[in-house]
């Protein structure tokens, strides 16, 4: 039998959730009707739920610029794929060597790292160093090295992983098997490590795709814009949506006056196009993302 | 000798170098990433001791001693960004756990697990995206002239169009509900994985003695979180001296009228170093947030250690 309380307990839940999750979806929702808006419409009416104009403008405009906007695009994916992938091997590789407590260094190589966690120079010498001592300004290691790399937190992550998930006998039998270290790691811990590498590649790439502040410092507009991701470019736009036209004469030259890009729209479009990706490939990796956090989330 | 040595302290047979060399070639490139990415600047502390020349490098320009200090903690700034942090930190703690603790256990609750499914992956959205996004998202809403709010709700109804980002009084809520926003699925999933932890022999036990849901909750789910809660509390407790940069840049826009609520030490750092180049503030502010920082999270952990030894961090 199902109780009176049992069906309030359901409706209380089911509406304070359903509220947040309406909170939460519905500005993405705006974000995209308003891409598809009419730009004088919007101009005038604001941004809505329910324009009465529909247009593809600011999406042609998107093609229109695309050797700009399409630029940034594949920046991104570029960044996003080059840093993940190095991410994943600095990280297992450094994580594999110091679950190796018994060796000798091993545990100050641990303490170094987690003191990286404790205390830092702060932006100003980090900004100083790498502008200065390492030169990175407007070079393609600006958005790719700074910060991102290796987080000490995947380090731990993924070294507790080693320690506590993969039997210490299977790489001694093929340690007496006659096997190197390293085919010892590629061929027997990696495999074994696939869950934990999931979620790991899931954060670095998703810190990646959505990394601006790298740009900011490290990128000038003049020298470093071949390098923008469109997370940079979205960050730009926001102090100067002139950015837009900085190729102008190409589009002129296809026909299409500088005067006519729809501002009001075309900000709300290229935001849609930044979080395609994400919007699409979440289904997919929700799985190895929530195991992220909730590894994350109990402590070693 | 020094091998000698080695050997008797650690009598394994594989201890000898060809052995252990493989591991240490492992550990190289993150040694050096971290030797680029963190260990370096750190000497870059020395910036905000000195009266810094770009052109002649750090060890070149000239010692100032504490004068930069002197400076910053003269202004009015110092104040003004302290507070805000502190202050944010704490309500976005008491804020956002909140919430997540509510929406854990009543997606909990759900007897459907689709709507269960369903109400995780939404409510999850919000923290796969960038502040930059996000950012966008506020001014679909908040935009003076093209805002929803504005063209949507005020104007309709009557009302005169809010100068949303000029107006400072909006913006303590505004900040909270975007930190709120963005984290909540986030630490709804730490919370719904320490319910789903407990033993649901507590709960029989308790609907035998004819416990209500909400006692349930009360008596059994609450206090059973209380680590979690401790655990995401001391973690914060050690961050209190930093902020998300991007929150309180990218929401506000940046926007000068708004400094007096929105600038975080994060932000004043930004604000000194790229946009006024003022190295001395900058880096005594930069400075400042590192050393309290720090002094914060060996104290916390200190305190932890007395009280609950098993919570703490290292």
């Amino acid at each position: 039998m199902r109780s009176r309380e049992y069906k309030i307990t359901q409706l209380i839940a089911h509406l304070f959730c359903g509220v947040v999750a309406l909170m939460a979806i519905l500005p993405f929702i705006l974000l995209i009707i308003a891409s598809f808006t009419d730009n004088a419409w919007a101009a005038l009416n604001g941004y809505s739920y329910f324009p009465k104009q529909f247009s593809l403008e600011a999406y042609r405009y998107i093609a229109i610029q695309w050797n700009q906007i399409g630029h940034a695009y594949l920046m991104s994916f570029l960044v996003t794929g080059v840093g993940t992938a190095a991410s994943i091997i600095i990280t297992t590789l450094f994580a594999y060597g110091i679950s190796h407590k018994e060796i000798p260094g091993m545990r100050i190589l641990n303490f170094l790292l987690i003191f990286t966690m404790l205390f830092n120079g702060g932006l100003v010498a980090t900004y100083y160093t790498y502008v200065k001592t390492f030169q990175i300004k407007d070079t393609v290691a600006a958005v790719i090295v700074p910060n991102l790399m290796m987080s000490a937190f995947n380090v731990i992550l993924v070294r507790n992983y080693f320690t506590h998930s993969i039997p210490a006998s299977l790489s001694e039998a093929a340690r007496i098997d006659g096997a190197s270290e390293f085919k010892i790691f590629g061929k027997i811990i990696m495999p074994l490590s696939v869950p934990i590498v999931a979620t790991i590649g899931l954060m670095s790439g998703l810190a990646y795709w959505n990394d601006w502040q790298n740009g900011m410092y490290y990128l000038s507009n003049r020298g470093g814009s071949k390098y923008y991701t469109i997370q940079i470019l979205l960050n730009t736009i926001n102090e100067n949506i002139q950015v837009l036209i900085q190729n102008a004469s190409k589009a002129a030259s296809i026909g299409v006056s500088v005067a006519q890009m729809p501002s009001t729209t075309i900000r709300m479009a290229i935001a849609v196009v930044g979080i395609l990706p994400i919007l699409l490939l979440y289904p997919f990796f929700q799985k190895y993302f929530v195991k992220g956090i909730t590894l994350g989330g109990v402590k070693e | 000798m020094i091998a000698l040595k080695k050997k008797k302290q650690i009598p394994k047979k594989r201890m000898s170098w060809r052995h252990v060399l493989p591991f240490y070639i492992m550990t190289v490139p993150g040694i050096l990433y971290l030797l680029v990415d963190k260990y370096i600047p750190m000497y870059g502390v020395m910036i905000a001791f000195k009266k810094l020349n770009f052109q002649k490098g750090i060890f070149k320009s000239s010692w100032t001693g504490f004068d930069n200090f002197k400076f910053l903690f003269r202004s009015r700034d110092a104040w003004i960004i302290t507070r805000n942090t502190l202050l944010y930190n704490i309500a976005f703690f008491i804020v956002g756990v909140t919430f997540a603790i509510v929406l854990a256990v009543l997606i909990n609750e759900l007897r459907s697990r689709r709507a269960s499914k369903l109400y995780q992956t939404v409510t999850l959205l919000p923290f796969l995206m960038s502040w930059v996004v996000i950012g966008y998202l506020v001014y679909a809403f908040l935009s003076v002239e093209t805002g929803l709010i504005n063209k949507s709700v005020i104007e309709p109804m009557g009302g005169d169009a809010v100068n949303w980002y000029q107006d400072t009084r909006y913006w303590p809520f505004i900040l909270i509900f975007a930190s709120t926003w963005k984290s909540i699925g986030y630490n709804m999933i730490i919370f719904l994985s320490s319910i789903v932890g407990i033993s649901p022999d507590y709960y029989e036990a308790a609907k035998l003695d004819g416990a209500s849901k909400w006692q349930q909750i009360k008596k059994i789910t609450l206090p059973l979180l209380k680590p979690t809660i401790i655990t995401l509390l001391i973690i914060s407790a050690g961050q209190i001296f930093r902020t998300d940069f991007g929150l309180f840049y990218q929401v506000p826009k940046n926007s000068g009228a708004l400094f007096s609520v929105t600038r975080t030490i994060d932000v004043y750092v930004y604000q000194a170093l790229l946009k006024n180049s003022d190295y001395a503030m900058s880096s005594a502010a930069s400075v400042y947030q590192s050393f309290v920082g720090f002094i914060l999270i060996i104290a916390v952990n200190k305190i932890i250690k007395k009280t609950s030894p098993e919570s703490a961090l290292f």
